[in-house]
């Protein structure tokens, strides 16, 4: 690791302040994506500014049919937190299978989708689920969110404090998972809400992505049949030494039935 | 270089420290504490698991100055004197390592999942919950074996 200095400001505003003024400053959230990538000298920023302190930043408020979730909560938090698990099942099982219990003790919200992994899990929810990305700033739809692969629409310095998840009337997220990693090769995440159908596919190409051909397919008929004749675009796939681009395609259909299966 | 003050197996311990310190380069070189082993540099083997305030952490994962307040239980503090925790004595019993080099990590993952599963465990959650933490020996038998009766032998 190279040399940086650390940084555990109490409040937001403070948090903004130190990376509005560090050379080249990172936001380190649970750290478990971050701290790999500065072990291996991938990243070597020259501040470390640690969120860990920070907490209001931290928690699960239900209000109506909107389940806020703090950017610094864990996968563990949500996962195990009675009111995400009756309000909206399909996100709590989610993070709970994120990476592993040791990770998900410290893996975060925020942390997950301000680094916009192509193969993370959290992104597939938040578009489908049609959240609201609250920062210090503003207000950013989830499908608006996540621009390419690692890129998001935050600025440098700007800072995720909550998601906003609307309940939907029933949802699911399946994915085929790498059994090293328990990274997504395709995952896809379905809801059925007032507004019609929605769905996400994250994994298969290089950003999340909101699934308009899926949400078409499904419109009329929210059912695992009605996708029967589903075809995903094989040019658009991501392939590597996992799965090739024609199994990734196969794979959406077969996670967005299983998904769209598990809804009923 | 940084102080930090925390709680290490039931003691006060404090420590200068860089910030790019991680927390088991902090718990083996500063504190000697030599039980907690680092198998990997990818967050995905487990050997370094330690109880961060009652939770699993991978140390590896962690920098020591984001421990600064914390009680940490590393492997170290879990016999008393010469009497093995029961999670321990059922790794012995059940033949539960063969190199051994994992164990500490299995230990401490396995109490992690009697925190959160309790004492009656089946081997589909074990195997489960152990997904973060890898056996090069492959012997998954007996340490998901050794689990199951640690699990057992504390709530006894």
């Amino acid at each position: 690791m190279y040399e940086f200095s650390y940084h555990r400001p109490a409040s937001v505003a403070e948090a903004a302040e130190l990376i509005a003024n560090a050379a080249d400053g990172k936001l380190v959230a649970g750290g478990q994506t971050l701290l790999p990538t500065i072990k291996h000298r991938l990243a070597s920023p020259s501040d470390v500014i640690d969120l860990g302190g920070i907490a209001e930043l931290s928690g699960i408020v239900v209000n109506g049919n909107i389940v806020t979730v703090g950017a610094m909560t864990t996968h563990a938090e949500v996962a195990a937190s009675k009111e995400v698990g009756e309000a909206i099942p399909a996100l709590a099982a989610l993070a709970g299978n994120i990476g592993d219990p040791a990770v998900r003790n410290c893996g975060t919200l925020g942390g997950s989708i301000a680094n916009n992994d192509p193969a993370a899990d959290y992104p597939a929810a938040v578009i489908a689920l049609g959240a609201t990305v609250r920062t210090n700033r503003r207000e950013i739809a989830g499908e608006d969110f996540f621009t390419a692969m690692f890129e998001t629409a935050l600025e440098e310095d700007e800072i995720i404090v909550a998601v906003d998840f609307p309940r939907p009337e029933a949802a699911s997220y399946m994915k085929f998972e790498n059994p090293a990693s328990r990274y997504a090769i395709v995952g896809v995440f379905v809801a059925r809400t007032a507004a019609g159908p929605r769905a996400a596919v994250t994994g298969a190409t290089a950003c999340a992505h909101r699934a308009y051909r899926l949400e078409e397919a499904l419109q009329a008929d929210f059912s695992a049949a009605a996708l029967d004749d589903f075809e995903a675009p094989v040019d658009k796939m991501n392939s590597d030494i996992h799965a090739g681009a024609e199994y990734r395609a196969h794979l959406v259909k077969v996670m967005a039935q299983r998904a769209v299966a598990a809804c009923a | 270089m940084s102080t930090i003050n925390l709680a290490v197996n039931g003691q006060s311990v404090s420590g200068e420290v860089e910030p790019r310190t991680l927390l088991v380069e902090f718990l083996r070189e500063q504190l000697r504490l030599t039980g907690t082993h680092v198998g990997c540099d990818t967050s995905q083997c487990g050997a370094c698991v330690v109880m961060v305030d009652g939770k699993s952490v991978k140390s590896c994962t962690m920098l020591a100055v984001m421990a600064d307040g914390c009680d940490v239980t590393t492997i170290e503090g879990l016999a008393d004197g010469a009497d093995l925790h029961p999670m321990q004595q059922a790794f012995m019993d059940n033949h539960g390592l063969q190199c051994g080099f994992c164990t500490p990590g299995m230990v401490m993952s396995g109490l992690d999942i009697v925190n959160r599963h309790g004492n009656d465990l089946d081997a589909a959650t074990v195997r489960r919950e152990l997904n973060g933490n890898i056996c090069r020996c492959t012997g998954y038998q007996n340490i998901v074996k050794a689990i199951r009766a640690g699990a057992k032998a504390m709530g006894d």
